[in-house]
């Protein structure tokens, strides 16, 4: 194996009182799909957003490609902070698209902005990015105009054009209509294919279990149990595990 | 009791002349107050910056709590015992942008502040610096925000700007005064200015009404 894509040892956040993670610890290796799944409220969106520094960690260390993002509970600087987040490609529950700015716009911004590329070859990547996504049509209309399954497959594409290390996902599918899910998840898989490194938060467990390298089970701010998703899914050592997975599945 | 409109139609091109220095008063106002206001609005969105936010709260106290009249003879009155002596105009625009930038900040904060968290943080997410974050994508999204209530800032703005004829300047309302005081005629003079200036705030509205639906007609907002 080579260098671990995202390492995170010892991780811990409160909000006041609340401990809301604690002492975490995963890797990621490269190509690999992690999908974390748990009960509401058990630190999935929080740990994830720790990992591109929208939330600050207390305690711990992460590093993105053996790049440091928190050094012993320390954040690092606003600068190198931004160097790191264009490794890391966030897709966000409530998608997050920029309404004032065309499909096409959306996905050229940042890459642009940031002096990445020129106008041009971001326009052609942005195109390629959309064909990926099946949306190659809509390059030039608004998002408000947009479903919200089309909305979400843009909103990938526009993490896509940095061209991250690794893809995050933060419940993409949650705040959609279940008619909409397919469409977002058949291109998170086309992703997997490629080999893209993926850490991806959801409910969706047939999702979960079809895509996933690790399975990883989250429960008050904590890992229960980490694991293939055969093992996870089939036979759990945890009973917490085992009684969330009941929960969810309807089984008894 | 008979109205006599002859003293206005005889000094129609005095107040015509009058309207102009108004609208050029207010739209030389309402740039510094949007300029003041912008920096002032953002400055007071980030308050652990302790000496900024300071800075820009005592302004916006001073300003919001002190008549503006009080803040004309200030600068028009006041000034010249330091020795510092503007030109009326100057003194004009100076107190009433001053004075409409502690508005236009309170404006420009609240629609900053409207604009949905997750559109900041999507754009820190692709790596981009928050002030590039703030230009490229809330600023442009609050500022459509901004229309209607900078419209009723643009209307004040006007109305307010007769005060200046206080400081000698030949607005519409000094030289209305100036008809008066050689024709007696209070009431027609007055009715005549007060009709210039429904009219200047009516084209305002008619202006900024236009243009907000220009903007929404596009489906971005």
């Amino acid at each position: 194996m080579g260098q671990a894509i995202v390492e995170v040892r010892n991780l811990g956040k409160r909000f006041g009182e609340h401990q809301v993670l604690r002492s975490i610890d995963l890797t990621v290796e490269p190509s690999q799909v992690v999908v974390i799944i748990g009960p509401s409220g058990s630190g999935k969106s929080t740990f994830l957003r720790c990992l591109n520094g929208l939330e600050t960690a207390e305690q711990g260390t992460v590093r993105i490609c053996g790049h440091p993002l928190v050094e012993d509970g320390r954040m690092i600087d606003e600068a190198q902070l931004n160097q790191v987040r264009t490794d890391v490609g966030m897709v966000f529950q409530a998608f997050n698209l920029f309404p004032h700015l065309t499909v096409l716009e959306n996905i050229t911004l940042a890459p642009r902005s940031l002096g990445r590329l020129s106008h041009r070859q971001a326009e052609q990547e942005a195109r390629a990015f959309l064909e990926k996504v099946g949306l190659t049509e809509k390059a030039h209309v608004y998002p408000g105009t947009l479903s919200g399954g089309q909305k979400q497959r843009v909103a990938i594409a526009r993490a896509l054009a940095m061209r991250p290390q690794v893809m995050m996902f933060d419940e993409a599918t949650s705040a959609l209509d279940p008619e909409l899910v397919g469409e977002v998840l058949q291109v998170i898989k086309g992703l997997a294919g490629e080999g893209m490194t993926m850490l991806i938060v959801t409910h969706e467990m047939g999702f979960a279990r079809e895509v996933a390298d690790t399975v990883v089970v989250m429960d008050h701010g904590g890992i229960v149990e980490q694991g293939p998703p055969g093992e996870i899914f089939t036979a759990p050592k945890e009973a917490r595990t085992r009684g969330f997975l009941q929960a969810v599945l309807g089984r008894t | 009791m008979a109205l006599d409109f002859t003293p206005v139609w005889q000094g129609l091109p005095t107040l015509l002349a009058g309207a102009l220095v108004t609208i050029e008063v207010t739209a030389a106002s309402l740039g510094l107050g949007c300029f003041l206001g912008l920096l002032v609005g953002i400055g007071r969105l980030s308050p652990k910056r302790r000496i900024l936010y300071g800075i820009c709260t005592a302004y916006l106290t001073f300003i919001r709590g002190t008549p503006l009249l009080v803040q004309l003879f200030l600068l028009f009155f006041g000034l010249p015992q330091f020795g510092i002596l503007l030109p009326a105009f100057m003194c004009g625009v100076l107190g009433l942008g001053i004075y409409s930038g502690a508005y236009v900040s309170e404006i420009v904060r609240g629609s900053i502040q409207s604009i949905d968290r997750g559109q900041m943080e999507a754009a820190r997410s692709l790596g981009m610096p928050y002030r590039m974050a703030m230009r490229k994508v809330i600023l442009p999204q609050a500022f459509v925000r901004m229309i209607p209530p900078l419209g009723n800032e643009f209307i004040a703005l006007i109305k307010n700007s007769a005060l200046v004829s206080l400081l000698t300047i030949d607005d519409v309302m000094h030289e209305g005064e100036k008809i008066i005081s050689v024709s007696y005629r209070s009431l027609e003079v007055y009715l005549a200015i007060a009709v210039i200036y429904l009219v200047l705030t009516s084209l305002t509205t008619l202006f900024l009404r236009r243009t907000e639906r220009t903007l929404r007609a596009d489906g971005r907002v």
